[in-house]
């Protein structure tokens, strides 16, 4: 049963979560899931996280805050949001989107339009506590009551709201329900930006408050910036497990691979993200034979932090962000190389190719590519031999929304499975009008409490959509499918989805990087480098 | 006095507007440059990458490559939105068909007030020249435009007012403001249609109530319903820009300067140089792990470790 969300409903004092969503509210979904019994029920959160945590706002909890103790501690941490609420719009401590954030705050003509474009939204139901305006609307009269500080006129013309820590709280929480892909923003005919408004709150609450989710600050950013990488892999255990991948990949492909490490005056420094290393270890090999097989000049760099390409900092904190982009090029600096290529992370694109560019500054401001450019280039140049049929089994593509849409990297992969995969069909829509998987902006390694329901049900539902209607005409078992996903993120979200609902052990869907096709179907490897077997 | 009263009104209005647009852009243009937060289709990328919505990044060594500006592409993407509301038409239907008449009918009235200013001005350099057949051209596209575009603005206010009000998903996020805005929108070309239509017979005509504005004749009379038009007209005028519904300054930054801006800091040293002064500023952030305490610099807190303290 849907309940109609009001906007002052946040404000509640009983702390009781503001909706529920049950199968029957949620968009419904092609076969084979069309039928609601193969679909899930909710994980209830335990009594104990109910009673610890503040999860008031729907049926899941993705930040863990800690229940305060008294009114008082209350009253302090409302106070803190104010601060920081006043701090995110001034130059000194927000000169990094101080104009998009007060273009937005001051011009949304809440037509709505952005609600449509809204996957989450779509996928709920239409559920209003998902609207993209509904969590923007609460921070632009907190801004105009409380920043602007412009009173009863205010009020009546933009609305007034109840500002207490169950209305934070449940903000904290709203703030990690939009996966920051802009589909939304695409959309604004006046250019507003409702990803944006997600994304600065959870500034406002890291920065000032120091809350976050712990998969992206503690475990996240922090242990990066400690050890060097989110893995945990400190420089001597990343040599290590790629060795071991060179080995692997030698044996596998018959082709001998080394990765080399901190070659100066290499022309490329790669940057993986390191979860490829320990979840998709082919991924890195791929890169490695392909790289090698095509005789450019690279090397890895064992620095702190460089050999991690993932910067958590871009969904959150901007310090924490900066500070990441400046490890990449610093290491890149000091190696002397021409170029930084990413690897196949949507995130890391998008933060050193696009974001980092207006915080690099002189010899740290170091060519950044794609590595799908640089893939297409490798492929297209004929330095490499190819058998498409090799190939032969239905692909779809995912476009990851850092790449395509926040980017603009959008043909150099088509071009390569247009090359390569004979079976290539596109999900609809697709490039730069695609749907995000449902694990961006940090959801995809967020699974805390029975927050990986939210995300496969939920966010992660329109993809699933997608694919499936992409897949529609071979559906069959004993088909292989391949759903091509060049991006660390979009594959741990997809990897977790498709095993939630089963899609590979009934019908048979896999997905992977692009580089692995590539190998696949490179003559000089033995056959049968995509291994058909869920990992 | 009751018309030099409503030429007080007009030419304060009128100036109000000026002020506040510009103090509006100036605000915004003043803003510090942030950081890259492009979308991509940019309508200024070279053809063949705008129509699928790609980048220089899709280039091998795109910073070896010279910046191509398809400023035709960017000029067609702007007049098919400023004119046509292109982003409506395409992502929101329903709401194009109300809002569209309702700026188009701004338009024509904008047009109309400017050909009739024109004209104003010239038959006072040129008295001649109202008994050119030119002037007479111009005097029936000012009206015709004129009373196109209030029945339009009239028609489409209404529209969305009603719209507003009963939508279950606009209902929600309308405020008193938002309705007195379009209320606003309707009684303006309301009263004054309902002015002109009932206006006395010795009524001064639009041409001669510009002519009066212009060089202050207050011998001019204006009907009492014509003035009350022409007051909440220009009240209306001075209170835009104090509101979202100056939305068309800030559509100028929302597409150039944050949408589409995908300058590369590679190829725009003068980037580097405002970048350098952000990375003074002293923030004060309070979470631990920020180390800001307005006396490090941004500069100084992202060269630093949290982790392991000091500058690294």
């Amino acid at each position: 049963m849907k309940q109609k969300v009001k906007l002052r409903d946040m404000s509640k004092e009983e702390r009781k979560p503001l909706i529920h969503l049950e199968d029957q509210d949620l968009m419904a979904l092609p076969p084979p899931l069309d039928d609601p019994a193969r679909d899930h029920g909710w994980t209830p959160l335990s009594e104990q996280v109910q009673q610890n945590y503040e999860c008031a706002l729907d049926d899941t909890c993705a930040v863990s805050v800690l229940k305060p103790k008294s009114p008082e501690e209350e009253k302090a941490l409302v106070g803190k949001f104010l601060t920081g609420l006043e701090k995110l719009f001034t130059r000194e401590n927000n000169w990094t989107f101080l104009q998009p954030l007060i273009l937005t705050m001051e011009h949304c003509a809440k037509c709505q339009t952005c609600s449509e474009a809204c996957h989450i939204f779509e996928a709920s139901g239409k559920n209003e506590l998902y609207r993209p305006t509904y969590r923007s609307e609460i921070l632009r009269r907190l801004y105009f009551k409380y920043v602007k500080r412009g009173g009863l006129v205010s009020a009546w013309q933009h609305g007034d709201i109840q500002l207490n820590w169950p209305l934070v709280a449940r903000l904290i929480e709203l703030s990690y329900r939009c996966n920051l892909c802009r589909r939304c923003a695409q959309t604004c005919p006046v250019g507003a930006d409702n990803g944006l408004v997600a994304h600065e709150l959870r500034k406002v609450f890291s920065q000032e408050m120091g809350i976050a989710p712990k998969e992206l600050h503690d475990n996240g950013s922090m242990l990066q910036l400690k050890v060097g990488s989110s893995t945990g892999m400190n420089p001597e255990a990343v040599k290590d497990n790629i060795a071991f991948i060179d080995e692997e990949i030698s044996e596998r492909t018959g082709i001998e691979v080394r990765t080399p490490w901190d070659v100066e005056g290499a022309d490329i420094l790669l940057i993986h993200n390191a979860g490829e290393i320990l979840a998709w270890p082919e991924n890195p090999g791929a890169f490695a034979l392909v790289l090698s097989a095509a005789g450019l000049s690279w090397t890895m760099s064992s620095e702190l932090v460089a050999y991690d390409s993932i910067n958590y900092g871009l969904w959150y904190d901007d310090v924490q962000f900066a500070r990441v982009a400046l490890k990449h090029a610093e290491a890149a600096r000091k190696l002397k190389v021409k170029k930084i290529v990413i690897g196949e992370c949507g995130h890391a694109h998008k933060a050193l190719s696009v974001v980092a560019d207006r915080v690099l500054l002189g010899e740290s401001n170091i060519p950044r590519v794609s590595s799908l450019t640089l893939l297409r280039d490798i492929v297209i140049s004929g330095r490499i031999k190819f058998d498409p049929a090799r190939n032969n089994f239905p692909v779809t593509l995912h476009d990851p929304c850092n790449v395509v849409r926040l980017m603009g990297v959008v043909e150099p992969q088509r071009e390569v499975v247009r090359r390569l995969c004979p079976k290539f069909r596109e999900m609809e829509p697709h490039g730069v009008d695609n749907y995000c998987c449902g694990g961006g902006s940090g959801f995809a390694i967020m699974s805390g409490h029975n927050f990986a329901d939210w995300r496969f049900r939920i966010s992660g539902r329109k993809k699933l959509q997608q694919i499936l209607t992409a897949f529609q005409d071979c559906l069959e078992p004993s088909i292989p499918k391949y759903l091509c996903a060049p991006c660390s993120n979009c594959k741990g979200q997809l990897r977790d989805m498709l095993a939630y609902y089963d899609l590979w052990e009934k019908n048979k869907i896999l997905y992977g990087g692009l580089v692995e096709l590539i190998v696949n179907a490179m003559v000089d490897t033995k056959p049968g480098f995509i291994q058909w077997e869920w990992h | 006095m009751m018309t030099a009263s409503i030429f007080v009104v007009v030419y304060a209005a009128v100036l109000a507007f000026a002020i506040a647009c510009v103090a509006r852009a100036v605000g915004y243009a003043r803003l510090p440059l942030h950081l890259r937060w492009e979308l991509y289709p940019i309508p200024h990328e070279e053809k063949e990458r705008a129509r699928h919505g790609g980048s220089y990044f899709e280039l091998t060594d795109w910073w070896t490559k010279p910046t191509h500006i398809n400023l035709l592409g960017e000029l067609r993407s702007m007049a098919s939105e400023i004119f046509f509301l292109r982003g409506l038409w395409e992502f929101r239907k329903k709401m194009w068909y109300r809002s569209y008449p309702f700026h188009l009918g701004l338009y024509l009235v904008i047009g109309a007030a400017g050909l009739l200013f024109f004209t104003a001005v010239l038959s006072i350099l040129f008295p001649a020249f109202l008994f050119s057949g030119t002037a007479g051209i111009i005097q029936f596209a000012y009206r015709a435009a004129w009373l196109a575009g209030a029945i339009l603005i009239l028609l489409g206010a209404a529209s969305l007012l009603i719209y507003r009000l009963t939508d279950e998903q606009l209902r929600p996020y309308t405020v008193p403001g938002d309705v007195f805005n379009l209320v606003l929108f309707i009684a303006t070309p309301g009263l004054l249609c309902c002015g002109y239509l009932v206006r006395p017979a010795d009524s001064p005509s639009a041409l001669a109530l510009a002519q009066g504005l212009l060089t202050f004749d207050t011998a001019v009379k204006v009907p009492g319903l014509l003035a009350t038009g022409l007051i909440i007209g220009s009240l209306l005028l001075a209170y835009i820009p104090l509101t979202h519904m100056s939305h068309f300054i800030a559509k100028y930054f929302t597409y150039h300067f944050v949408r589409w801006d995908d300058r590369a800091s590679l190829k725009d040293r003068k980037l580097e140089a405002k970048i350098a002064e952000y990375l003074t500023y002293r923030p004060n952030w309070g979470a631990p792990h920020v180390g800001g305490n307005s006396l490090n610099s941004w500069g100084d807190i992202v060269t630093s470790n949290p982790t392991q303290g000091g500058r690294k």
